[in-house]
């Protein structure tokens, strides 16, 4: 005969299998209900707390050889704003295009092109990686944003910046029912913002970027996902929050799901 | 009851599971096979295998194709791929390996999702979730990724404090001597009772300690195609000759996971699934008498 011992020990062992099976079978109907979304949010704090930890001092992405440049880049996401504001502005090749920096700063900016293009710029071959799995290597040039964020001098609350895009990205539905609206726009923290290859960029491959890369400017945060280089960005927003912009999850994607830390 | 009736028929697997997963077992009939940390971190690296291989095929079909070198997409030369194709009459999955193309409708490329045909690379009744989300594949796949890497590295600390790595499973050199016979062994569906039956023989060894490898591979190449983590460790792009490159041998390592489970489980049902189970759960392991 089995002894208590061995009664609690069969118990648990089979509660174990059936905890593990039921998760199995249970996988697709917690995901749909949403019901472990803190425990992933978890996830991505530590994966964001690891990877902060190893990144001591700042560390660069690698830079790669012209030889390395992919004969075609893809573009993905938005391919055209396509708005009569946007058409016109590509129509005068961006002449009237500018970049303000607002929000928790002490001199707030209006950057037109011009500017931006004589600040001193930065050059660099990195390698964009998508969430989907592809990548594309590519030569960026710009402005480091953390020039810019000098310039306009931060606050001592400020916390993140918030890149506003001039694409709308409609059709994909938000998580959690609540429909956010489809304007592109993303976020980062000030440990990426004043990364040196963070940059406001104006040229991929030696000349200025065409409409379907992000003309006329767009963001590089590499060490990044490819959803966080914000395209057509036109302004800048220095908060110390998002929770109240669109869906409150920091970016398009973000509001869709996807992790707000997108270094994995 | 129907104590008779359960004592004259065979039992059935889970039944005999049951009653014999604690029975006492002599030292002369049998031994302490698995310590209980190796059995726990099995158990949970065998959960975490199963959620990763589901959500990581839900993650490959947000771009199913597979490429070598340091960069690759869509107008690059895949080695690997699974696509729909519009031919005249319909639409046909295709999978491509190097230069083959295979018409593998229904299955890889082109399958049913409640009852309409999609264009998807992996069918949803292998992938976790089984709908097609990237966002919330990848929320599955990380969770047990630290799953996966801090149970692994648990084992492999405590296996190599306890010194499990280096007496029960690293070939000695007359296990390199009998890989001939054991070879002939494994032909001929033959296991080792007695004495035998207290060690791994050496195929055995050598297949834990490629899993262990295997998982190994699937950490690092997992951390190669993170940008992040990429900035801190350079030397792994280079070790797997880039990032793309990576995410295919990623790919390659978790089928020869796969392969690896096969077999595994195969072996277990050879070589007496009550037995092998029991071992995997109490420890105790009866060593098969020897057979004529």
């Amino acid at each position: 005969m089995a002894g208590a011992k061995d009664i609690s020990r069969r118990i648990a062992i089979a509660g174990g299998f059936a905890g593990a099976g039921w998760l199995v079978a249970n996988a697709t109907g917690l995901t749909e209900k949403q019901s472990l979304d803190h425990v992933f949010k978890a996830v991505e704090d530590w994966t964001k707390i690891a990877q902060r930890t190893l990144d001591y001092p700042h560390r660069l992405a690698r830079e790669y050889s012209p030889s390395d440049i992919s004969p075609v880049f893809k573009p993905n996401g938005t391919f055209n704003p396509g708005t009569d504001e946007y058409n016109a502005h590509a129509a005068k090749n961006f002449a009237d295009w500018r970049l303000t920096v607002d929000g928790l700063v002490e001199n707030p900016l209006s950057l037109s092109l011009a500017d931006i293009m004589r600040l001193p710029r930065r050059t660099q071959i990195t390698r964009h990686d998508c969430v989907e799995g592809w990548s594309a290597i590519g030569q960026w040039t710009g402005v480091p944003l953390g020039l810019i964020l000098k310039a306009a001098a931060l606050k001592p609350n400020a916390r993140y910046a918030v890149l506003h895009c001039a694409d709308n990205l409609t059709g994909e539905p938000a998580k959690g029912g609540e429909q956010s609206p489809g304007q592109y726009y993303e976020s980062i923290d000030l440990v990426d913002a004043f990364h040196p290859q963070t940059l406001i960029a104006y040229a991929l491959n030696g000349k200025r970027l065409d409409v379907a890369h992000g003309a006329p400017l767009r963001l590089r945060v590499e060490r990044q996902l490819g959803y966080k280089q914000a395209k057509y960005v036109e302004r800048i927003e220095i908060t110390d929050s998002f929770a109240a912009i669109a869906g409150g999850r920091g970016g398009y994607w973000e509001d869709r799901g996807y992790e707000w830390y997108a270094g994995i | 009851m129907h104590s008779e009736e359960v004592e004259t028929k065979p039992l059935g697997f889970w039944r005999r599971l049951w009653r014999d997963a604690f029975a006492p077992i002599s030292d002369s009939e049998g031994f302490y096979r698995h310590r209980t940390l190796v059995r726990l971190t099995h158990w949970i690296n065998a959960l975490a295998i199963l959620f990763l291989l589901g959500s990581g095929l839900n993650i490959f079909n947000a771009h199913p194709r597979l490429y070598w070198g340091k960069y690759g997409a869509d107008a690059d030369q895949p080695f690997f791929s699974l696509g729909a194709f519009d031919v005249p009459g319909g639409t046909v999955g295709i999978t491509q390996i190097g230069p083959w193309h295979f018409h593998t409708t229904g299955v890889l490329g082109w399958s049913k999702v409640d009852g309409e045909f999609q264009a998807r690379g992996w069918p949803d009744w292998i992938t976790i979730p089984s709908f097609q989300d990237l966002a919330d594949a990848r929320h599955w796949h990380f969770l047990f990724a630290w799953v996966l890497a801090l149970n692994g590295l648990a084992y492999v600390v405590y296996s190599l404090w306890a010194r499990h790595i280096q007496k029960d499973i690293w070939p000695t050199r007359a296990d390199i001597r009998a890989i001939p016979r054991s070879i002939l062994d494994h032909i001929k569906l033959k296991h080792p009772s007695g004495d035998a039956a207290r060690r791994y023989n050496v195929l055995q060894k050598f297949a834990y300690l490629g899993v262990i490898l295997l998982i190994t591979l699937m950490v690092l190449t997992g951390l190669t195609m993170s940008p992040g983590f990429d900035a801190f460790f350079p030397w792994l792009l280079d070790l797997f000759g880039g990032r793309q490159s990576a995410r295919s041998i990623h790919f390659i390592c978790a089928s020869l996971i796969v392969l690896f489970v096969a077999v595994h489980l195969i072996e277990v049902v050879l070589a007496g699934p009550v037995n092998e189970v029991r071992s995997m759960l109490t420890g105790r392991y009866r060593i098969p008498k020897d057979h004529p």
